[in-house]
């Protein structure tokens, strides 16, 4: 061989990533400065995208890339926001203090929920985790304190104090309800970049890489020595963990909580599992692009009940059966582009990527 | 015309190519038999002709039929079963029950029922109600082949009999075969035993890394030849 | 509270819990499909025989003669052409194929009939009861109890006494070696949803004249359905009639306590079971 030692280099970074990492920090800082020129009715819908997009973020997480598919995700929703109300009707603590609490209670309903729902397999496990969402629903629903089935408000003294909001006041002379919504916004939009930036680094880092393997092949990864087991639980924890904080936001902006709604299937799992899977499933680019569509329909079509939920339903179908990598999953695998890459690639020897 | 021939037979798996033009032919009451080593492509020539993996239409023939694009319960109905690799019985099946489970896609009359099976392999007749996977590896096979018999094929397709059985297993094994030949049948064996295969065949194919590389009768072909076909002439 | 008389309401009610699982258990037997929206069909198959009675004026039992196979025809189309395309070794196209169709078929029933309630009505045979000793014991629980032994018994008989049968086990343990036997997995498939489909329309007579149902009903039914097949054990039918009756016991012992703990107990009793019994109690051997 000759002299010279060529350095090897495991990389991810590609061209098309490298562009859109500047393009989504110009993206933040407008979105940042968002409260100066937008109206409020915009942000609370850039709040409803930034929310879901969070939610969607940990489910996909959790079932593309962890392959535990949850249908009972409303459980850390509904906890997170409830014990959010208690913090703040009970305890008298700031909202945001609460939603840290909400978040914490969530992560720990997490552990004894993957007790009993990680002795489950595969289609059963997903319905395991429906029936944790159903008891908690049951037992949160017999809390007087909170309104028990009928529910509660949280009352506006409460919103009016969190920290932020005498900021917002003052820079922006907004009104203290509009100013609740800034700050809320910015929280959403604090979270959904925080999650997706957790998302892409767990995905780069060895535990990433395991994840993979145990994804395609569960037998070979633990031949490697991948504690599958331990590594699933940690996803699934942190998984409830960001959906109660985001479960938390979500019923501090609403202000209004009840057992049907903060533990509601179709607005916490069947609208995320949609945008997850039109989007395309298993990709950190595949949500953004779903929560997206998902919006466009929901203004198109929400005037019409159950007709917008049997499209939604039949898109998703139809999406499932002949395009089962989404929207998303179509463009990338037509014209190789990776926004946020986790492929490793190796540079730096003679052969040329 | 032969009963069964193969024309250019190539089969894929995926992108991987595994057959490049495979040319064999089997006439009627003979017994063949296929060598080669592990991954020549001998279980990929059975699972093509059986219908588990699709070909071009014509690059199977059956009685001049061509089969090769034919799924495998049509292989099946038309007369080729298949003994598969593995024996592959049915866990939630009796031995009675696999053997029954034989004649589902083709219910032809002919010498082979449950009666004839059990006299051909009486083992299984004390254990005709036990769980089909409860048996050893010698009595499986035997439950295999007699589960590919009872459809009364014309031909039988044997993969790999004698894989993870002891020698002596494997002789009371072929021992059956005279009275399958004599009822008819035209067979096909693939194996990697050489001797076993000159034993029994008429003919006999050798294939390298999805290709024919040798043919002919066994009292035609010296050692030499079969081990430079098998291994590769450099080897 | 009078226990022997909540226990015998529990062990009917097993019975409709049985009945609402028994599908579910022989498909998930064959094909390992456990399909979400199997719960709103019950319910989709509530209101056929609704509108059989209704409009053609007939008794229920009647009208579930001719449900029946029109509710075959329904497993066996849907089988074909959407659920046999999701088979494979990735979990995620059943489940989100089958929770998009529950939604679909929800929101299509609501669609149609509105979210009121409605009741499959049965003349006399709602009030009817019959006495055992001292205690008096509704007519149709107790027909809903024997018709769900009675669709068990039927179901065993043909997984093991047919060749049907024999291509179902067949084609559950290996479909590629069960294709070499000329059996069609696909089409095998379609008849085993078919036939579960059937049953379903038995659920959904007797669930439609036991109480009020409307289309949101579904998923509820679903997870009793799902939790009576896992305390059984999977691949066991008789099993699921066991876990029918554990978990009508759980519910009607907790209703009894306080009428607001009705499926909390049945839930909690679920979780009792999977914690001591993670396979169920009657698992079977092969899996």
């Amino acid at each position: 061989m000759d002299g010279q030692t060529t350095i090897w280099r495991v990389e991810t970074k590609t061209r098309a990533s490298t562009a859109f990492a500047i393009v989504a920090a110009l993206a933040i800082c407008a979105g940042l400065a968002a409260p100066m020129y937008l109206p409020r009715a915009t942000l609370q819908d850039l709040f409803f995208i930034l929310t879901m997009l969070a939610l969607a973020q940990s489910w996909n997480l959790l079932a593309g890339y962890a392959g535990l598919v949850s249908v009972g995700q409303q459980a850390f929703v509904g906890l997170g926001a409830y014990v959010m109300f208690a913090g703040v009707v009970l305890l008298k603590l700031d909202p945001l203090v609460a939603i840290l609490l909400g978040g914490i209670a969530s992560a720990l309903l997490a552990i004894p929920a993957g007790i009993f729902a990680f002795r489950l397999q595969g289609a059963y496990f997903a319905i395991g985790t429906w029936v944790v969402a159903e008891i908690v629903r049951l037992l949160v629903a017999q809390w007087k304190m909170l309104g028990g089935g009928t529910g509660t408000s949280l009352p506006a003294s409460a919103t009016r104090h969190m920290q932020g909001v005498d900021l917002v006041h003052r820079m922006f002379g907004f009104r203290p309800a509009q100013a609740v919504d800034v700050v809320c916004y910015w929280l959403a939009l604090l979270l959904a970049v925080a999650v997706i930036f957790m998302v892409y680094r767990l995905l780069r880092s060895r535990h990433g890489l395991a994840l993979a393997s145990v994804r395609d092949n569960q037998d070979a990864a633990r031949a490697v020595g991948v504690d599958a087991r331990r590594l699933k639980a940690l996803v699934y924890l942190v998984s409830a963990l960001v959906t109660g904080l985001v479960g938390a936001l979500i019923y501090v902006q609403k202000a209004r909580i009840s057992p049907d709604a903060a533990f509601s299937v179709t607005d916490w799992t069947a609208y995320v599992i949609f945008i997850v899977v039109i989007g395309g499933i298993g990709t950190i680019e595949g949500p953004i692009v779903g929560v997206l569509v998902f919006f466009a329909l929901q203004k198109l079509l929400a005037d019409f009940g159950s007709i917008y939920l049997m499209v939604l339903g039949l898109i998703g179908i139809v999406v499932m059966l002949f395009a089962p990598q989404g929207l998303w999953g179509l463009f990338a695998s037509r014209t190789g582009i990776q926004l946020l890459p986790v492929r490793r690639l190796l540079r730096g020897g003679p052969i040329k990527n | 015309m032969a009963l069964l021939e193969t024309h250019g037979l190539t089969a894929f798996y995926r992108d991987f190519q595994a057959l490049f033009g495979v040319d064999v032919t089997l006439d009627a009451g003979e017994t063949l038999a296929i060598v080669g080593a592990n991954g020549a492509g001998k279980s990929t020539l059975m699972r093509s002709i059986s219908g588990v993996l699709i070909n071009g239409a014509r690059q199977i023939l059956f009685d001049g039929r061509p089969i090769g694009a034919l799924a495998a319960p049509q292989v099946m109905a038309l007369g080729i079963a298949m003994v598969p690799e593995g024996r592959k019985l049915f866990p939630s099946l009796s031995v009675e029950e696999n053997l029954l489970i034989g004649r589902y896609g083709r219910a032809t009359k002919g010498p082979w029922s449950l009666e004839t099976v059990y006299r051909l392999f009486p083992i299984l007749k004390e254990r005709r109600n036990n769980p089909g996977t409860a048996l050893s590896g010698g009595q499986q096979q035997m439950v295999a082949i007699g589960r590919a018999l009872m459809s009364n094929p014309r031909v039988l397709l044997c993969d790999e009999l004698s894989l993870g059985l002891a020698p002596v297993v494997i002789r009371d094994i072929y021992a059956a075969f005279p009275a399958i030949r004599e009822s008819g049948a035209s067979i096909v064996v693939v194996e990697q035993d050489i001797g076993q295969a000159m034993k029994i065949a008429d003919r006999l194919y050798c294939m390298m890394e999805g290709r024919v590389t040798l043919s002919g009768r066994p009292s035609e072909l010296n050692r030499a030849a079969i081990h430079a076909a098998y291994f590769g002439a450099d080897s | 509270m009078n226990w022997a008389d909540t226990i015998l309401q529990g062990v009917l009610l097993g019975g409709l819990y049985a009945l609402f699982a028994a599908g579910l258990s022989l498909v998930f037997g064959i094909m390992r499909l456990v399909n979400l929206a199997h719960g709103d069909l019950i319910v989709l198959a509530a209101y056929l025989i609704l509108v059989l009675v209704d409009t053609l004026n007939l008794n229920p039992f009647i009208a579930l003669v001719i449900a029946m196979p029109i509710m075959f025809g329904v497993g066996w189309l849907l089988q074909t052409y959407v659920l046999n395309r999701t088979l494979g070794p990735d979990i995620l196209p059943p489940l989100l194929v089958t929770f998009g169709l529950s939604v679909v078929l929800q929101n299509g029933l609501l669609q149609v009939y509105s979210a009121d309630s409605r009741r499959i009505p049965s003349g006399y045979l709602d009030t009817a009861s019959i006495s055992i000793g001292s205690l008096h014991v509704g007519v149709m629980p107790l027909l809903t109890f024997f018709s769900a032994v009675a669709v068990i018994l039927i179901l065993n008989r043909l997984l093991y006494a047919t060749e049907l049968g024999r291509a179902f086990r067949a084609t559950s343990d290996d479909a590629v070696t069960a294709g070499l036997m000329g059996i069609q997995p696909n089409r095998t498939f379609a008849i085993a949803t078919g036939i579960a489909m059937a049953i379903v329309a038995v659920a959904a007579l007797y669930l439609g004249t036991r109480s009020n149902f409307d289309p949101t009903i579904g998923p509820a039914r679903l997870i009793y359905a799902f939790e009576a097949v896992i305390m059984g054990g999977l691949g066991s039918l008789w099993g699921t009639l066991v876990g029918g009756i554990i978990l009508g016991m759980a519910q009607t012992i907790g209703g009894a306590i306080n009428p607001e703990w009705q499926i909390l107990a049945g839930h909690i009793a679920f979780v009792l079971v999977l914690l001591f019994r993670p396979r169920g109690f009657f698992p079977r051997a092969v899996d």
